[in-house]
């Protein structure tokens, strides 16, 4: 099993959004996904205020897996390389890093691990169920 | 002892060649230094007084005899004052020539911590460790921390199930989760499968207790919310019995409602303990609903296979060993009719060191490293190698850290006692001090930590000192003397039966005085913090006033009442009488 990257990288400052704004919804840190309206969103934006503040991760694995939210969730803020493993995992699709950071860098880290431990909003099950699975 | 798998070790060298990577872009300068920090935390770098800290995770405090020795080549290689320029450092009280160095040090949370290991070298240690499965992995930073039991775990004779193949397949679940990697604080796990909570459960994020409900199935009563620092709170049971097979799927639950909910404006409210006091039945409420939500929704994919517990629990079970037990009787009557000095210390070490076994033909031995001119804990690299030596002869090659700060040996055959006392023995970790006032607990203190308002060390010392009659150490019997150099409460301070905590005022040492306090053993009773006795005393005076706290025990107790016992007994107030008569400077000030 090898980890596929599906996370889109850019650099804040050329980042320009492709969606039209009514179709984004940008969700403060706070709020509960689960009480936000959805219906004509394509893009849910979650914010990092800084790049240790992980309140995120969790809003990003609700609407990915406990909504069903198929569209783009992207990372705004605070977007630095070593946290956007833990990004694709948790269901984010797109990560507009700090103007600053180096986005081939970026993208080979997202293929270190071939696999993890525990299931996660893109890969569900764990390593005991999948590896049984893979051998079967 | 849990055999890593391909996958496992893979994962543990990915880790080590990640954290090279780091290391070379914060040295390169393209990795700022604030943004470095929670990566090297989290892989058990601080950076302290005069050096960086390195802890190890020792997952549950099991170790192989082979992970001991390089832990023992770590410390003689890596682990070098001198390699330190420590002239530049804040010194504060610290008297450097006299720091130990080229050791090890076993922590209350079963791991093991070096001092003084440079920074530039930290990835080769990394890689080091790694030879042995060995790593850093979430031993710091804001995320779930290595899990932590019972050092008697599969061999108490008063366990309900072994907690140790939960502990590794939680220690799986937790490593390097996604959702979980940047939490609001630190989130510390301990569990216990046997009748006596020898893990201070209570006094975890979590604390998790193996037992049987009427039906006869396994399952965990969990407490959330304990913990220590400068709010010192027991945690609250928000389940009485959960079935085993759901505790990854539970504690999903519990996480995430911390890290969504957890307060992150103010690093002393952070922890978990804050938010379940401020929201009680409600934070239970959250969990459950999540809980039910992971259940219903997410379709439980955590939930442990019986297969998977089954492969897992495999690697825990007990080497086969047994023993004459006559000959056994008979070489230990043998020792017992020899040398009478011989007789006496012997017979003692049987009786502290030394436990019984689910194997009636093995015993528990541990290792005392609380002696005196050693800070509490702390292993040099020969120990580290004779210890993994005595592993070898003795005990099936596994030893365990304790949360005592001490190595047990599991598996030790009985007629195979008294050649193992004679071994330690003349590697000085003989002494016949386990649960007593000398095997004291303390952290690193004002000599090492910056966090520190005073030093443990130079206490610990003084009282190791102090105390080291046997005939009076024995008469004094069992005591918890738990010392912490600051409010952050490494030396768990708190349980303590005496709990002694550095303060600093006007740059000075003090040390504040607290009584009564348990990690819940049955011998401490329910765990709850102790109680201040008054005002915070002078170094000079730690030694005095806790003579007179004995001195007071001495003249209250009933006939074979324990310290803790005439503490509650009686009520802190002719303790309190005895402590202040002593005060000199504080008398002064």
């Amino acid at each position: 099993m090898s980890t596929t990257t599906f996370l889109d990288l850019a650099l804040a400052d050329h980042f320009v959004p492709a969606e039209p704004e009514h179709q984004r919804l940008v969700l403060t840190n706070d709020s509960d996904p689960r009480e936000a309206d959805l219906s004509g969103i394509t893009v849910i934006e979650l914010q990092f205020p800084k790049f240790n503040d992980g309140r995120a991760f969790s809003q990003a694995f609700l609407l990915r897996r406990r909504l069903g939210f198929t569209g783009t969730i992207r990372a705004t803020g605070d977007v630095l390389l070593d946290q956007l493993l833990q990004m694709q995992r948790s269901g984010f699709t797109q990560a507009v890093l700090r103007a600053d950071q180096n986005l081939a860098h970026g993208q080979a880290l997202l293929t270190h691990f071939p696999a993890f431990y525990q299931g996660d909003a893109v890969h569900t099950a764990p390593h005991f169920v999948a590896s049984v699975v893979t051998h079967a | 002892m849990y055999q890593y798998s391909e996958f496992d070790s893979q994962f543990v060298h990915l880790r080590a060649q990640q954290f090279r990577d780091q290391l070379e872009r914060w040295q390169a300068g393209t990795l700022r230094e604030d943004e470095f920090k929670p990566l090297r935390l989290q892989n058990g770098w601080y950076v302290q007084r005069f050096a960086p800290m390195l802890r190890v995770a020792v997952p549950y405090g099991e170790l192989s005899s082979p992970q001991l020795r390089v832990l023992a080549k770590i410390a003689r290689d890596y682990d070098h004052k001198e390699e330190h320029d420590t002239s530049k450092a804040q010194a504060g009280l610290a008297d450097v020539p006299t720091l130990p160095d080229r050791c090890g040090h076993f922590t209350t949370r079963q791991n093991v911590q070096y001092n003084w290991i440079p920074l530039h070298r930290s990835a080769d240690v990394m890689d080091l460790l790694a030879s042995v499965n060995m790593h850093g992995i979430q031993t710091s930073g804001n995320c779930i921390r290595n899990i932590t039991t019972d050092a008697l775990a599969g061999i108490a004779v008063d366990e309900v199930a072994d907690p140790r193949p939960f502990a590794e397949i939680m220690r799986q679940w937790s490593t390097l989760h996604p959702e979980f990697s940047f939490l609001p604080r630190k989130f510390k796990i301990a569990i216990t499968g046997a009748r006596e909570d020898r893990a201070a459960t209570p006094w975890h994020d979590v604390g998790l207790r193996l037992l049987r409900n009427v039906d006869g199935d396994l399952g965990f009563q969990v407490r959330v919310g304990g913990g220590m620092g400068r709010t010192p709170i027991i945690g609250a049971v928000i389940r009485e019995f959960l079935p085993w097979h759901q505790i990854l799927n539970y504690l999903e639950a519990v996480v995430r409602a911390y890290n969504r909910f957890g307060r992150r404006d103010n690093i002393y409210k952070a922890r978990i303990k804050i938010l379940v006091k401020a929201e009680g039945q409600a934070f239970t409420d959250q969990v459950e609903a999540e809980y039910r939500d992971i259940l219903d929704k997410d379709g439980a994919p955590h939930t442990i296979t019986q297969a998977e517990l089954d492969r897992v629990s495999t690697f825990f079970v007990a080497p086969q060993l047994n023993c004459d037990r006559k000959s056994a009787d008979a070489k230990i009557a043998h020792i017992l009719k020899a040398a009478a000095e011989d007789d006496v210390e012997f017979s003692r070490w049987l009786q502290q060191n030394v436990k019984p076994h689910q194997n009636p033909d093995l015993r528990a031995v541990t290792l005392s490293f609380k002696r005196i001119g050693a800070a509490p804990g702390d292993a040099t690299a020969d120990q580290l190698d004779r210890a993994a030596d005595l592993a070898d002869r003795f005990s099936a090659g596994e030893a365990r850290v304790t949360h005592e700060q001490n190595l047990l040996l599991p598996w030790v055959r009985c007629d195979q006692l008294p050649e193992l006392w004679r071994e330690a023995r003349r590697l000085g970790l003989a002494k016949p001090n386990i649960g007593l006032l000398s095997d004291m607990i303390a952290c690193p203190g004002g000599d090492f930590c910056d966090l520190a308002n005073a030093r443990s060390l130079p206490i610990a010392q003084t009282l190791l000192n102090r105390y080291k009659d046997l005939d009076e150490l024995h008469d004094l019997g069992e005591i918890d003397l738990h010392i912490s150099g600051c409010i952050n409460s490494c030396g768990h301070h708190h349980s303590g039966h005496i709990g002694i905590l550095g303060v600093d005022k006007d740059g000075q040492e003090w040390y504040q005085i607290t009584l009564g306090g348990s990690d819940g053993t049955r011998l401490s009773g329910d765990a709850t913090p102790g109680k201040v006795i008054g005002p915070a005393f002078a170094a000079s005076e730690v030694p005095d006033v806790i003579e007179a706290l004995l001195d007071t025990y001495r003249t209250q107790r009933t006939s074979g009442e324990t310290f803790v016992h005439t503490v509650r007994r009686t009520g802190l107030d002719a303790f309190k009488t005895a402590a202040n008569a002593v005060r000199v400077s504080t008398a002064r000030a």
